[in-house]
């Protein structure tokens, strides 16, 4: 995989230069496709639905770096945000209960680690586990009641702008967050184990990183700033209902994934996770302004995340010279084929029940 | 998905895997005898043919999808995007169905296979022809077969007075006694043992998944193969869908919706290996019998339905917990043998 | 070998994408149902695609956006809306999430604010979580209306109640009642354990079962089938199972009421167990007349788009600003009295039994 990422950036140059690329494009469709894009306090007010995803985004580029993922992190801002909630409506203070529940993320985040790294379970099953067990709890905690009624200091933090300019200050709060995540990444030992560990666990054990606590850290951040997310989306609703953030860690892995993080662990650049940020966040706000259903969003998205890792690779395909034979062409003639009877029998079927 | 080095298979390691299998497999067997037991002194009909019948009728569309992920599974990758097939054929399907009712409705069920066989196909080709992990090929087509949902139904559902009353007889009508929905999973719980077991394509997929090397090196068709288990997965979800959309008598665009989790759940509770190379057909039924008892059991024992899904979780967390002890335990008994 | 079958991949990849975008084409021109007034007749299709709504012909542009696309008694309320829309002469939109998320409803909303739209009137998945979206559509000069289910009063201008709530949790209780004669257990079938609406509702319905004449009723359980047939299909099957003299269900939910009738149907407990709740006369028909759901109760979904519709008319033609006491006309419903609170009442809910329900059609 490493070589391949090497020849992968001899040909674009560098992955974050063709986001930036993309970026632009997609900017300018959107200001030639709707009037209302290149708007100050519209493009404000879109980014504070990006934030959460953001602020899980940071952590999720340190786990995926280490050769590991977390599913875990939208039942986690769903357990934070429901504990702080319920203890709220049980009558502490705002305050006390977001510190007891950032408390509880801790140990969500140490048992997450402690499952990974000591016990070294693979992450996707432990993950997996605690997605369900962490919602689940959510549940228990808050049933079918909802938490609400927060205070003015609370919600400030999800719906609060910054002293009268439109900047939300959620947007502030990720800023320094990705700075910070940034330079740890990039210009510290820790940053470097990261990567030591995501190229050769084995190896970097050996060297002397010391890689089951490096691990630990990683997930108790990924837990913590899932908390931080709960606490900004429920700071935005005003209230608390246990499915809150429900589906998003998909979201929070296709834009790490999107932004040239390696699933194998071992490469990637917090800018271009930023980058990724970015451009999922003005291509969804775009096709939102001309209408385009969630959903059917959904599809570009997809598309966007499979073709970046397919791409590449085809592209360096291209530089080697290609046969032609009469058995690929008749598998390729074959593939069309199905593809386009599927598509025939797909638009023909739909037209069925719905009309023209 | 995560590149792990593997250890050539050898004998005493092949020995191992089988011990844990077998260990696991009793070991839910009691774990599912206990359960049953105290639910049964809570509430008594539990125990009833009537209770046991819904049961099955309940995890017969998990076991059927469950077997086609654990497939998956053990050639090291993941189906993320089974809710969204079983989605998108069951919508089709539906629509198709509600327009001719007076087709032959058995084609239904050959339809759905064929249009999941071309969904899974496409995995199959990302994954193993275009070289993208599993985990993001099939979670980029989570997306896009959801959103074909939508983008196809435009959102409007089908509903259960709009198809024909035989339609629910696919998997309600009892020829045979037994409900044909579970006879459907009885047919491809065989179909599937005997494919892993007598087919040199199934038996591949062992190979493939316990060491892909090895596998490349003693000739087997180490990309077929992983194409193949996507066909065979998108294939199923394909008789899922039918089978779904006829059992509740609607195609609505959140069908199945976030149902992977639970295929996931039921192979890693079953004790299938999520680092790939092992794991049983029995252990599967398993996994799904004993997720569906918890949530039976839970109603029956008027526990808040608010503790299903923490349930499930606290399962999934302990299975690979016991996985590992045990594993653990074997090496180093076996280690100590070899001094 | 490798780069063969790759550029075979990436071809069918690109034509798939191909059919793909050709659909997101006419995803969003389908998806999206205008009706333009004959004054406003210059939309079409096309421009639907492309123009915002707002850019429409001369008219205003509304926009009714669901809890969740898909649910027929949300279909049925745009008709409504549409059929408003064309006696006022300005253009409806219908523009809804995939699923009842409050999350996804607020990134829509942003995108329609954005817009400058004439209107919105918004069924919200969360009534808290809605209010800061609403403020600023607010703050933009456009008009929040929520319908069906309310925004807190912060954030919305005017909230179109469909029926009393109270009338609708005592009146579920009280057909219960009736249809298993005053006594026995009865469980109840909600949505989402999360839905505002059914969370008042049960609220008064354990009210009435307090009132002495409604001791023999027994309140066993509360069950949520989160608006999914299978979910909601379990949940009223395992309710027959763990309470076996179960009388009664009342699920106040168009999807859960048409699965319980179905698992009655199917356990062949009919008239041992009856459903009753809130549902659409299509759906229920058939179990009117086989004797699993003999009556229930709804409003016309159709009437609340309608006078939504009317009422966000009204206000953003400064007939009204949305303030208690002020009176307006609705078309064909006649004239309406904005209550305290900003709450605007449709009327009393109807109820459904084999007497009236082939004289309805939605």
């Amino acid at each position: 995989m490493t070589a391949n990422t090497g020849s992968l950036r001899r040909i674009f140059l560098r992955w974050e230069w063709l986001l930036v690329g993309l970026i632009s494009v997609v900017a300018f469709a959107n200001s030639q496709l709707s009037p209302y894009f290149l708007d100050g306090s519209n493009l404000l007010r879109t980014t504070s639905d990006f934030m959460e995803i953001g602020i899980m985004m940071l952590p999720m580029v340190f786990v995926i770096v280490t050769g590991n993922i977390d599913l875990s992190v939208a039942s986690t801002l769903g357990l934070s945000a429901s504990l702080m909630g319920w203890l709220f409506m049980g009558g502490w203070d705002i305050w006390l209960a977001v510190g007891v529940t950032l408390v509880v993320s801790v140990l969500a985040g140490l048992l997450n680690g402690f499952l990974i790294a000591k016990l070294k379970l693979p992450s996707l099953a432990v993950t997996i586990g605690t997605l369900s067990f962490y919602r689940g709890l959510a549940y228990v905690l808050l049933g079918d009641q909802a938490a609400r009624g927060y205070p003015e200091a609370f919600t400030f933090l999800g719906q609060g702008k910054l002293g009268g300019t439109g900047i939300p200050f959620s947007l502030v709060i990720f800023g320094v967050l990705a700075v910070i995540f940034g330079l740890v990444l990039h210009k510290t030992t820790f940053g470097r184990y990261l990567f030591a560990i995501g190229n050769n666990e084995q190896a970097s054990r050996f060297s002397g990183v010391p890689v089951d606590r490096i691990k630990m850290i990683v997930f108790v951040l990924s837990s913590l700033m899932a908390t931080l997310a709960g606490f900004i989306l429920a700071a935005r609703f005003g209230s608390t209902r246990p499915d809150i953030g429900s589906g998003l860690e998909l979201t929070v892995i296709t834009v790490t994934v999107l932004g040239g993080i390696s699933i194998f662990g071992g490469s990637g650049t917090m800018t271009g996770a930023i980058l990724a940020l970015i451009l999922v966040g003005i291509l969804r706000f775009g096709m939102g302004l001309i209408n385009m259903q969630g959903q059917v969003q959904d599809i570009v998205i997809g598309l966007l995340l499979i073709l970046s890792i397919l791409l590449p690779r085809f592209g360096k395909q291209l530089t080697a010279r290609a046969t032609w034979n009469s058995g690929i062409a008749f598998r390729l003639a074959g593939a069309m084929t199905v593809v386009l009877l599927f598509g025939i029998f797909f638009f023909w079927s739909r037209t069925l029940v719905l009309g023209h | 998905m995560i590149a792990e080095k593997t250890e050539v298979t050898n004998p005493p390691e092949h020995r191992m895997v089988q011990l844990v299998v077998k260990f696991r497999e009793t070991g839910i067997i009691v774990f599912i005898v206990l359960l049953s037991v105290l639910v049964t002194l809570r509430n008594s009909a539990f125990l009833s043919t009537e209770n046991f019948r819904d049961i099955l009728l309940n995890i017969s569309i998990l076991i059927i999808v469950a077997l086609a992920q654990t497939m998956v599974i053990i050639t090291r990758g993941i189906d993320l995007s089974v809710g969204s097939m079983i989605g998108l054929t069951a919508m089709m399907v539906s629509y198709t169905v509600s327009a001719f009712p007076g087709m032959p409705i058995f084609l239904a069920i050959p339809l759905g296979m064929t249009l999941g066989a071309v969904l899974g196909s496409l995995n199959g080709l990302l994954i193993a022809v275009g070289g993208v992990p599993p985990i993001i090929a099939t979670l980029g087509i989570l997306s896009i077969y959801r959103g074909l949902v939508f983008f196809y139904s435009n959102g409007v559902w089908v509903n259960a007075y709009q198809f024909p009353p035989e339609f629910r007889e696919l998997t309600k009508g009892t020829p045979l006694i037994v409900p044909n929905l579970i006879l459907f999973a009885v047919a491809v719980i065989v179909g599937v043992y005997l494919f892993l077991k007598y087919t040199r394509a199934g038996r591949d997929i062992y190979t493939v998944g316990s060491n892909p090397d090895a596998a490349r090196l003693a000739g087997i068709p180490v990309k077929q193969t992983i194409f193949r288990v996507y066909l065979i997965s998108g294939l199923l979800c394909g008789l899922a869908g039918v089978l779904w959309a006829s059992r509740f008598e609607a195609a609505q665009t959140n069908t199945a919706l976030g149902f992977e989790l639970q295929t996931i759940a039921a192979p890693v509770v079953g004790g299938v290996n999520i680092f790939g190379g092992s794991g049983s057909v029995l252990g599967v039924i398993l996994g799904g019998f004993l997720l569906g008892i918890i949530n039976n059991a839970l109603t029956l024992v008027k526990i808040s339905p608010f503790w299903q899904l923490a349930a499930q979780g606290f399962l999934i967390l302990l299975a690979v917990v016991v996985d590992s002890f045990i594993l653990g335990r074997l090496k180093r008994v076996s280690s100590r043998r070899k001094r | 070998m490798q780069n063969k079958r790759l550029s075979l991949l990436v071809v069918s990849l690109l034509l798939f994408g191909l059919l793909a975008a050709c659909g997101d084409s006419t995803a969003t021109t389908a998806s999206v149902t205008t009706t333009t007034a004959a004054a406003a007749a210059a939309t079409t299709a096309a421009a639907a695609t492309t123009a915002a709504p707002a850019a429409a012909g001369g008219g205003k542009t509304f926009i009714l956006v669901p809890k969740a696309l898909g649910n027929p008694y949300f279909d049925t309320a745009n008709k409504g809306a549409q059929e408003a829309a064309k006696e006022l002469g300005v253009t409806v939109t219908y523009q809804g999430t995939a699923t009842s998320d409050a999350t996804q409803q607020i990134q829509l909303l942003n995108s329609l604010i954005a817009q400058k739209v004439g209107g919105l009137a918004i069924s919200a998945n969360d009534a808290d979580a809605l209010a800061p979206v609403g403020k600023a559509a607010m703050e933009q000069k456009i008009p929040v209306v929520s319908w069906d289910s309310t925004i807190a009063p912060a954030g919305r201008m005017v909230h179109i109640n469909q029926a009393n709530s109270e009338d609708i949790g005592r009146g579920q209780i009280q057909l219960i009642s009736k249809l298993i004669g005053g006594k026995g257990k009865i469980a109840i079938l909600s949505a989402t354990s999360t839905a505002p609406n059914q969370n008042t509702w049960i609220g008064f319905m354990k009210e009435e079962l307090k009132k002495p004449e409604n001791s023999g009723l027994e309140l066993v359980a509360t069950v949520y089938g989160d608006d999914q047939d299978e979910k909601s299909y379990t949940e009223a099957q395992g309710l027959m199972k763990t309470y076996p003299d179960l009388k009664g269900i009342i699920s106040p939910t168009t999807v859960g009421i048409a699965a319980s009738a179905r698992a009655v149907t199917d356990a062949k407990k009919i008239g041992q167990v009856m459903v009753t709740g809130l549902g659409t006369p299509n759906q229920m028909r058939n179990f009117v007349k086989s004797g699993a759901a003999p009556a229930f109760a709804l409003w016309n979904p159709g009437d609340l788009g309608y006078l939504a519709i009317y009422t966000l008319n009204a206000i953003s033609s400064g007939q009204i600003q949305g303030k208690a006491g002020e009176t307006y006309k609705a078309g064909k419903l006649g004239s309406y009295t904005i209550d305290k609170d900003g709450v605007v009442l449709l009327g009393k809910p109807t109820v459904f039994d084999a007497s009236n329900i082939d004289t309805f059609n939605f």
